[in-house]
């Protein structure tokens, strides 16, 4: 097995610069339970993220399960409901968020020439917490009147009426946002302060850069989310009035300062893909990225931007009519910067060599579907438009696109970029490419026909619907399926084998032009790598001496 | 770690694999739990939220002696010095966005939802609702609904104007301390430390004196409409922020008096009087928003 | 199975279509508005998709290794990226443009020819007829409970499922009708996608939208936001009639109302006001506290609450005309005295509660002041 799993073993490269004097990682469930190393805390994270992918996937199935057909067959409304809160969370907190943060542990050392993160320890506590989170929140099933069932967004004052598991939700996520903020302080001290001499701010990675920002959206939103939860663990409680009219309150406070959170937690959710994808496709286009610079302005605008647009989720509450033109433009403007994005990833591939390894039709895949919910975002943000779209299922479609066929689809990209220099094997191209031609059918299978329903004025959160709805529920009943069973395929023809070594030896650099420091060091990567800083060549991503 | 650099303190520390983090967090498995069952009128909640409690601050006491062991062992290199003080920064940061949270809560209320409930549109639903603030002053109900009891709102005098004092004083004093930590006069330093703790619980005394105040002769409770519900949560959270402050220079007080710190490294020592002044400035925030406006 | 189900349904006019793929057909000025700012905005979306795709496949299948493409050298250039910063900005500027009118038409709700108050219960709507023609008339609006039952069973049938509704909401063709909303419990929206208009309904706040329909029929939506349990089963049934039907239409709601109306003085006798109290908590309470009054999850339980058993029958009136864990229990004050009455009777006297007690609308008018 490679050294992911057995840390002695040691690549022996010429560059391999372990000495003797190393501490030897600790063997047996010590090692991953005591983790203080930021590669094993990564895979940690990975693995969690991927078991709730398959928690949330679950009841993902179940929801299209009991909509494949008009009429209740299998779950009552209330469960469908909680199925469909859960879900949600689940993949929002616990499968989308960690992934990212796992990427970062195990790659942003590693880019930046840095020897582990700068909180090694606190860095194991952020994975921690989020087990007693985790356990909580499923859990939640089993309280008496259930899981929350007030959607991901727990608007008050329905999140008034719920059970007991809904204070079990409130502080559970007040632990996972804790987890976050470490994290992200973590991932922040770590960039700002760890990178090897030479490693420039505008020479690092955008993977580097992307999650700077991102980590910089966690921790100014995530304590305003908590705050909100704050306030409905409140006024379930304790008597005070935050969201009760009745006493001065507003529910529509509380909607206001969700989505200040809401909002920038989407493009939480999508920077750190926007910098997978932009590791990828200049190293299959073998050419370097186009517009660096711009790149990085585009990322910090994006994020800027989402602080100002939060609104947008709110066009059917009544605001006034200044407030709704100020968010329907505000809201637009987001397009500018990530249509930057898409044009410097298109001008990389543009006359570049390019080869279509799995990760490249990812990175592809995600930019042609990923773009498709953008402009579905667009659609939403006139608010016009979306008087008739808002809760309906063309919210449904157009955040499944950017969610799974964006975040989703950019982490598969990463896994099978990375996943050498993680397990020194070697995916299966064939194997490889089936996944992503399976998930790329299933997917539009499964979400495509979701925007006619929306238009068509389905609401979303319906455990039943009438009859002319029937058709195109069926079909995405059947993608969702096959998109599924695609991911178990991953599961146990990609990522087992890897992780456990089966498949051919992986060269320290797989990939003939990528770029980055991670290519310097051998595959599997070391236990310990750039202890000491490297010096580094004038672009940075070469290492000139140990 | 390796020893790979010159002398000892190497490059970068990083702590060999550690139980205390996973240790915390089974520590706060059972707060959690404990809350969520507690809140709901389970009595064992309260039990194991006290167990967790108890302990998550005896797991975090023996990782934070270790950590300041590691700091006096002369382990941590000038950049782990700088990651500290970039960690401390966003943390407080952090800290910032959640009193947002709660500012913003009393922002809303008094310029959006109290006026819209008492506006004439809205009479159609609470014809008798007068849309001001405090709301319980005169001719108002405290509530559209007349659910909430009478109450009186707590004015700037005498208490919180003595409570501002104390914790202006305390971040004087404060500094007194640093300073004389820096000029290696560390009896002066323990001496004014002392006095900053102990302007700290006075504070928190006076507040405790406060709401009690406010419970039984006001009638100011947390169910007191929006006013309420505001007022205790910004000030309790203020409060909880002041405790934990409290705990910081303490703990400080009682390294110093180990003996830790050097003139020239002390970010333990910093960082908490970093978190002390921002508990100041917030508390400036609230004296005049939630007090006077 | 459920393609059998689908042969059985037709196009429902005024509401969805089968594997409709398209907003429905608009019947007020603002639905065709929005249709047409939606098609526009295919049209920009689709040839900025056309070009940026067409180059990159274009890229893609060219400038491949296998076809001995060699890389080129630029990684930058600052005219193009500013020119694909600007172009984009003066394209949504010009959107944004487009879509302002519309906007601020939507939200001009003076002027209304009739103006009705629609209120959201969990899971049904109350409409209150506030002016114009009809003023005074109210009534709720309920889903048809045969196709509850047929949503359990699992059998749907009928062009209008889950559609039905025992009472629709009758307004003239062509007049600007003003919806008020509000709700009674937790949020819910009013929506009628053939009309372009979806409003939440907030409980303590009231919020409005407007609608002129431009001709005459049945329009259909559903409630459009999440408010517990039956938020699939609360639809909403608009039937748009000529001023004459509806002068007529008015005239008969009002002398039922007129029939229908109770004397809040009148004594009532036990078994009379328990049989009337049956009927308020089938229509208002069951929903949460069970018909047999056993509660579920966190809703209480009547049977047996000693709310209910209380000698004093305030304890009890109050928490109906007020709410209670915070609007967790709902104020019912909108029900009449002798609703109030009645269905408090009918708790005190059912299931394992044998009190006896009767409690008369005058005890309930005393308790509002
Ligand atoms: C990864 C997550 C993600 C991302 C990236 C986005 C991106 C965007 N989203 Fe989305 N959104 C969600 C996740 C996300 N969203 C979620 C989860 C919800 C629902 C929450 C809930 O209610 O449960 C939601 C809901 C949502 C709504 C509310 C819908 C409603 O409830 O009524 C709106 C409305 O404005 C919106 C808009 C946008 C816009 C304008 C963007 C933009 O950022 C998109 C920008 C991209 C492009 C436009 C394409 C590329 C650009 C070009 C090729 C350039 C050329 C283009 C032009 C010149 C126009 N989103
Ligand atoms: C963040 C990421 C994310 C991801 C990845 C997904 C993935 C999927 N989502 Fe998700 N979804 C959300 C975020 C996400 N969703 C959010 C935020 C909401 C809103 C919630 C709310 O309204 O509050 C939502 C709501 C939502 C709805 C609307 C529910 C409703 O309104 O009632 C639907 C309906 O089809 C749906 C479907 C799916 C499907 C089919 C997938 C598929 O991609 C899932 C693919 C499946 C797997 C990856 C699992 C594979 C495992 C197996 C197949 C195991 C099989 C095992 C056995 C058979 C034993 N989602
Ligand atoms: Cu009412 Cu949903
Ligand atoms: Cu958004």
């Amino acid at each position: 097995m490679s050294a992911v799993l057995h840390p002695g073993g040691h690549g022996h490269g010429h560059d391999d610069h372990a000495h003797d004097d190393h501490h030897h990682a600790p063997h047996g469930w010590r090692r991953w339970v005591f983790a203080t190393n930021h590669k094993d805390i990564g895979t940690l994270y990975m693995l969690f993220a991927f078991t709730m992918l398959m928690i949330g996937g679950v009841l993902a199935l179940l929801i299209r399960l009991e909509l494949f057909q008009p009429g209740l067959q299998f779950v009552n409304p209330e469960l469908f409901n909680q199925f469909t809160t859960m879900h949600g969370l689940i993949m929002v907190f616990g499968a989308i968020m960690p992934a990212f943060v796992g990427f970062a542990n195990w790659m942003i050392p590693l880019q930046i020439g840095a020897g582990d993160m700068a909180f090694a320890r606190m860095n194991n506590f952020s994975f921690w917490l989020m087990i007693p989170a985790a356990i909580m929140l499923v859990a939640s099933f089993f309280m008496p009147g259930g899981a929350p069932a007030a959607g991901w967004t727990l608007y008050a004052p329905l999140t008034l009426q719920m059970g007991p598991s809904m204070d079990a939700g409130i502080f559970a996520m007040h632990i996972l946002g804790a987890s976050s903020i470490m994290g992200s302080i973590n991932i922040v001290v770590t960039i700002l302060n760890m990178r090897a001499p030479g490693m420039t701010l505008m020479k690092m990675p955008m993977f580097v850069w992307t999650w700077l920002i991102t980590a910089y959206l966690l921790i100014a939103v995530m304590p305003v989310l908590a705050g909100a939860i704050t306030m409905t663990l409140t006024d379930r409680h304790f008597g005070t009035s935050f969201f009760n009219p009745a006493g001065g309150g507003d529910p529509i406070m509380y909607q206001h300062v969700f989505w200040f959170f809401g909002h920038p937690e989407v493009y939480i959710m999508i920077l750190p893909a926007f910098g997978i994808v932009s590791q990828i496709i200049p190293a299959f286009a073998r050419k370097r990225l186009f517009g660096y610079a711009s790149m990085v302005y585009a990322t910090a605008s994006i994020a800027i931007l989402s602080f100002i647009v939060w609104a947008h989720h709110m066009y059917t509450t009544g605001m006034p009519l200044t407030g709704q033109l100020f968010f329907m433009y505000a809201t637009m403007l987001i397009s500018v910067p990530t249509g930057v994005k898409v044009f410097n990833w298109i001008a990389t591939m543009w006359r570049g060599s390019m080869t279509f390894e799995t990760p490249m039709l990812w990175a592809v895949g995600f930019i042609f579907v990923f773009t498709m919910g953008g402009f579905t975002g667009l659609i939403l943000s006139m608010a016009p438009i979306d008087i008739n779209l808002q809760d309906t299922y063309y919210v449904v479609a157009h955040f499944h696109y950017v969610l799974v066929a964006g975040s989703l689809f950019a982490m598969f990209a990463g896994v099978y970029y990375w996943g050498p220099k993680w397990t020194g094997v070697m995916y299966s191209e064939g194997r490889g490419k089936f996944h992503f031609w399976g998930s790329l059918v299933t997917f539009n299978i499964t979400f495509f026909p979701m925007h006619f329903l929306g238009m068509a004025g389905m609401p979303r959160r319906y455990a039943d619907y009438p009859l002319q709805f029937a058709d195109f529920n069926m079909i995405a009943s059947i993608g969702a399926l096959g998109f599924g069973l695609m991911q178990v395929y991953f599961f146990l023809f990609v990522v087992v084998p890897m992780m456990r070594g089966k498949g051919a030896k992986a060269p320290q650099k797989p990939w003939e032009a990528a770029e980055g420091l991670e290519w310097e060091v051998p595959s599997p990567a070391p236990f310990h790598t750039f202890e000491t800083p490297p010096t580094l060549d004038v672009t940075a991503t070469k290492v000139l001496k140990f | 770690m390796s020893a790979t650099t010159k002398g000892v303190t190497p490059y970068y520390y990083v702590p060999a694999p550690s139980r205390h983090p996973v240790m915390t967090s089974i520590g706060l498995f059972f707060v959690i739990l404990g809350a969520g069952q507690w809140v709901n009128g389970h009595g064992w909640g309260a039990y194991a939220l006290l167990f967790g409690l108890l302990w998550t601050v005896f797991v975090l006491r023996q990782w934070f002696g270790e950590a300041a062991g590691e700091a006096e062992a002369g382990m941590l290199s000038d950049r782990v010095d700088v990651s500290h003080r970039w960690s401390m920064a966003w943390f407080i940061f952090s800290e910032v966005m959640f009193f947002a949270a709660f500012f913003g809560a009393l922002y809303w209320a008094r310029t959006q939802s109290v006026p819209s409930l008492g506006s004439l549109e809205n009479a159609l639903l609470w014809p008798d609702f007068k849309g001001i603030w405090p709301s319980s002053g005169a001719g108002a109900t405290g509530s559209p609904a007349g659910i909430v009891e009478p109450f009186q709102t707590m004015g700037p005098w005498p208490l919180p104007t003595i409570n501002t004092g104390l914790l202006l004083t305390s971040g004087v004093t404060l500094t007194i301390a640093h300073h004389a930590l820096i000029a290696n006069q560390r009896a002066k330093a323990i001496g004014w430390m002392w006095i900053t703790v102990l302007l700290g619980t006075v504070f928190l005394f006076c507040q405790g004196y406060e709401y009690a105040h406010a419970y039984s002769e006001l009638n100011l409770k947390l169910s007191s409409g929006i006013y309420g519900s505001t007022f205790y949560m910004l000030t309790g959270f203020h409060g909880f922020h002041v405790f934990v402050g409290t705990i910081m220079l303490l703990v400080m007080t009682i390294r110093l008096m180990k003996g830790h710190f050097t003139p020239e490294r002390h970010f333990g020592f910093e960082g908490a009087a970093w978190y002390w002044h921002f508990v100041d400035v917030v508390w400036l925030g609230l004296y005049f928003i939630v007090y006077w406006m | 199975m459920a393609t059998t189900v689908a042969l059985a349904v037709n196009d429902l006019p005024g509401g969805p279509g089968v594997r409709q793929m398209d907003f429905q057909t608009p019947a007020t000025q603002i639905a065709a508005e929005q249709h047409w700012l939606h098609v526009v905005m295919m049209v920009i979306c689709g040839v900025i998709c056309l070009a940026v795709f067409g180059v990159m496949f274009y890229s893609i299948i060219k400038h491949r290794k296998s076809k001995g493409h060699k890389p080129a050298n630029f990684h930058e250039s600052i005219a193009v990226e500013i020119a694909w910063t600007i172009v984009p900005f003066v394209i949504v500027i010009g959107m944004g443009a487009m879509a302002t009118k519309t906007v601020v038409a939507m939200k001009d709700t003076t002027n209304a020819d009739v103006t009705i108050k629609a209120t959201g219960y969990q899971w049904k709507w109350g409409y209150d007829y506030l002016k114009g023609e009809g003023e005074g008339i109210s009534f709720l609006q309920t889903l048809d409970t045969t196709q509850r039952a047929m949503s359990d069973a699992g059998k749907p049938e009928g062009d209008n499922y889950l559609l039905k509704v025992d009472n629709p909401l009758v307004v003239p063709v062509g007049k600007k009708i003003r919806i008020i909303t509000t709700a009674n419990d937790v949020i819910h929206a009013w929506m009628i996608p053939a009309f372009g208009v979806k409003q939440d309904a907030i409980p303590g706040f009231v919020r409005d939208t407007w609608f002129r329909a431009e001709r005459t029929g049945d329009f259909y939506g559903q409630c459009a936001e999440l408010c517990g349990k039956e938020h699939a089963y609360m639809p909403i049934h608009v039937k748009v009639v000529t001023d004459a039907e509806y002068t007529t239409w008015v005239a008969g709601e009002k002398k039922k109302l007129a029939a229908l109306a109770d004397d809040p003085a009148k004594e009532w006798k036990l078994p009379d006001l328990i049989a009337r109290g049956e009927k308020v908590y089938a229509n208002n309470c069951a929903a949460c506290h069970q018909a047999n009054g056993k509660g579920a999850g966190p809703i209480k339980p009547l049977d047996a609450s000693p709310v209910v058993l209380d000698a004093d029958k305030g304890k009890q009136i109050a928490v109906l005309l007020h709410g209670q864990n915070n609007g967790a229990m709902p104020a019912w004050k909108q029900l009449s005295d002798t609703e109030i009455a009645a269905v408090i009777t009918y708790t005190k006297n059912s299931w394992s509660n044998k009190t006896e007690q009767i409690v008369q609308p005058a005890e309930v008018v005393a308790a509002r002041k």
